[in-house]
């Protein structure tokens, strides 16, 4: 069984900071989701996942920051249950949504729950038009049509430039309208939570900046709670309230977004940014044992 | 000489409409699953054998609607005890395991209804009809047998489009045939899918099952009829239901013709014997397109951004 809550972070991290709050105001609010402590193995024998532990409260915006390789998208499956299709499995820890243990739950099972995930890359379904994309997204609402078309105009209200595209073929849109459409998609299920896998990945600056805008929207005017998981360290903490920083399976380090950014270690491992004059071999050295010490 | 021309094309055309049923359960299987069901052939027979066996018992209709119950059926076990178990496998596992549910079909099948040669009788009259006997001497003789089986596969193809385009599930469909993952992620349960498609295609397989069993009668050999079905795919494209249909239509009609056009060239051009062609036209045709247009007539173009 999972250890407790409150002392279910056994790896050592620097940060021991209890769960996030994650918005900035007074109130509390229940997190929608908690991930305590979890393992995951790929095939029986790869451990990729090593003892993850974060929460996102209702109505935030959490970003899940790391390399390549760090366990990010891992750790996005592991909750929308799409592991056992990569042959993944969790095997220790526990991940709550809403409260209820999601293991024993089908992916679609947990959309109708109102958490969905946007995978990385898009996957937009290439022979589907644009509209014929996001409608797949009802799939599992039972509100009748009324309520889906409806909603149809609400994605193309937040989503202008893909009503024009909406009878091309997906595949022959741009990268950042699929990805547009992909977001879309997963609104069409109406989501409490969505798990927005790397949403930036090959999109021009200016069209990220833009897909993040509208993220903040839709978890300002709809309320939807955001687990993001992202490479662009300075876009994700410029609109999450709070952060996770994963480093080979484990959170290395957690806090509000503004303590992040402000963070030395961050600022030189992620955001590209050093202090001062022309560091020696020394200095590296030393953020080097650091950041061991951190893992 | 147009008059017996325009005849064998009118046969192969029918003809074709057969090969285009038994090449719409492949494609059906194949768009949504990603899986080349061998066992097609095997569900044609299988499903052949238990409308010819119960239409014995009870009236015809009776034992198609009980077939349809039998083919729904077995979609499930086929895919709780198959298809469940090897998600994401690699293609070529699921292949062996189609493979597999075809000896095993073909057996059970035995097992269940006897390894006679059955009838299936639809009720229609087996005397050919004559039609344009003013324009050509002896008019155009015609199979009414094959006449109600295209009007029939018409009907069915249009039901399976429609299907397809417009309603939820068939989106659906369309949606894990792009992608498992993605459609996965999005809410839609594949195994609902899965099973489907396999009832789907049960359903298409009983159609094809009825005609060519009144046709040649129901026995082992109808299984084979899938063979005749691949030339069709590679034609008309392994994901597109209108392909099926053209593909079947083309390989219909040129095979026949190709036997009464060709053979009496080759036996005076070379001094062949000049026979069998139908045997292997479908093929040789079918080799033609694989070099030039792997896609097919209508395969979807992969749509790939680079």
């Amino acid at each position: 069984m999972p250890a407790a809550a409150d002392t279910d972070r056994n790896t050592g991290e620097a940060a021991v900071t209890p769960p996030p709050a994650g918005v900035t105001d007074s109130t509390v609010p229940a997190p929608i989701l908690r991930v305590n402590n979890i393992e995951v193995v790929y095939s029986h024998v790869i451990l990729v996942l090593k003892g993850v532990s974060l929460s996102v409260p209702k109505g935030g915006i959490v970003a899940l920051l790391g390399a390549n390789g760090a366990g990010k998208t891992t750790t996005l499956k592991a909750i929308s249950n799409l592991l056992h299709a990569e042959r993944g499995e969790v095997t220790k820890g526990s991940i709550l949504f809403e409260g209820e243990e999601v293991h024993s739950r089908s992916p679609s099972d947990l959309v109708t729950r109102g958490c969905i995930q946007v995978m990385e890359g898009r996957r937009c379904f290439a022979h589907l038009t644009v509209e014929e994309n996001l409608l797949t997204g009802a799939f599992t609402r039972k509100d009748g049509k009324a309520a889906v078309a409806a909603d149809l105009d609400l994605v193309y209200s937040y989503f202008p430039r893909i009503k024009e595209r909406r009878k091309a073929l997906a595949g022959y849109t741009s990268g950042g309208e699929q990805q547009m459409t992909a977001v879309g998609r997963a609104l069409m299920s109406r989501p409490k939570m969505i798990l927005l896998d790397e949403p930036s990945m090959g999109l021009a600056p200016q069209i990220v900046e833009e897909i993040f805008e509208i993220v903040k929207n839709l978890n300002g005017k709809e309320g939807v709670s955001f687990l993001l998981a992202e490479q662009n360290t300075n876009m994700a903490l410029k609109y999450a309230s709070y952060g996770y920083i994963l480093e080979n399976g484990r959170v290395v380090m957690d806090g509000e977004a503004k303590s992040l950014r402000e963070n030395e270690d961050v600022k030189e491992f992620y955001l590209g940014v050093a202090e001062g004059k022309r560091k020696s071999f020394r200095d590296v050295k030393h953020y080097k044992r650091r950041k061991r010490w951190l893992a | 000489m147009l008059g017996p021309v325009l005849e064998t094309l009118i046969g192969g055309l029918l003809t074709g409409v057969l090969y285009a049923l038994v090449a719409l359960g492949f494609v059906l299987i194949f768009k949504a699953s990603g899986v080349f069901n061998f066992a097609q052939g095997a569900m044609v027979l299988f499903a052949a054998l238990s409308v010819a066996r119960l239409s014995e018992m009870m009236p015809l209709v009776v034992a198609v609607a009980l077939s349809v119950v039998i083919m729904i059926v077995l979609a499930y076990a086929i895919e709780f005890l198959v298809l469940r178990r090897l998600v994401n496998q690699e293609g070529i596992i699921l292949f062996m395991a189609t493979l597999g549910i075809a000896y095993f079909l073909e057996g059970f099948g035995e097992t269940v209804w006897g390894s006679n040669i059955y009838k299936i009788n639809l009720g229609i009259p087996k005397e050919p009809m004559f039609f344009f006997e003013s324009v050509f001497p002896g008019g155009l003789l015609i199979d009414r047998e094959e006449v109600a089986a295209a009007v029939g596969c018409a009907v069915l193809v249009a039901a399976l489009a429609i299907f397809f385009q417009v309603t939820r599930v068939g989106r659906a469909l369309r949606a894990v045939a792009d992608d498992h993952q993605a459609a996965q992620s999005v809410g839609i349960p594949l195994n609902t899918i899965w099973l489907i498609v396999w009832a789907v295609s049960g359903i298409v397989a009983i159609a094809a099952g009825m005609v060519w069993g009144s046709k040649l009668g129901v026995q082992f050999s109808i299984s084979l009829v899938a063979l005749k079905a691949l030339p069709v795919l590679i034609l008309g494209g392994l994901t597109s239901i209108p392909g099926a249909i053209v593909g079947g239509l083309i390989i219909g009609a040129g095979e026949k013709l190709a036997e009464v056009l060709l053979g009496p060239l080759l036996v005076r051009w070379f001094d062949l014997a000049g026979g069998g062609i139908e045997n292997w036209f479908a093929y040789m045709l079918a080799l033609v397109f694989l070099l030039f247009r792997p896609q097919g007539l209508f395969g979807e173009r992969i749509i790939e951004r680079i």
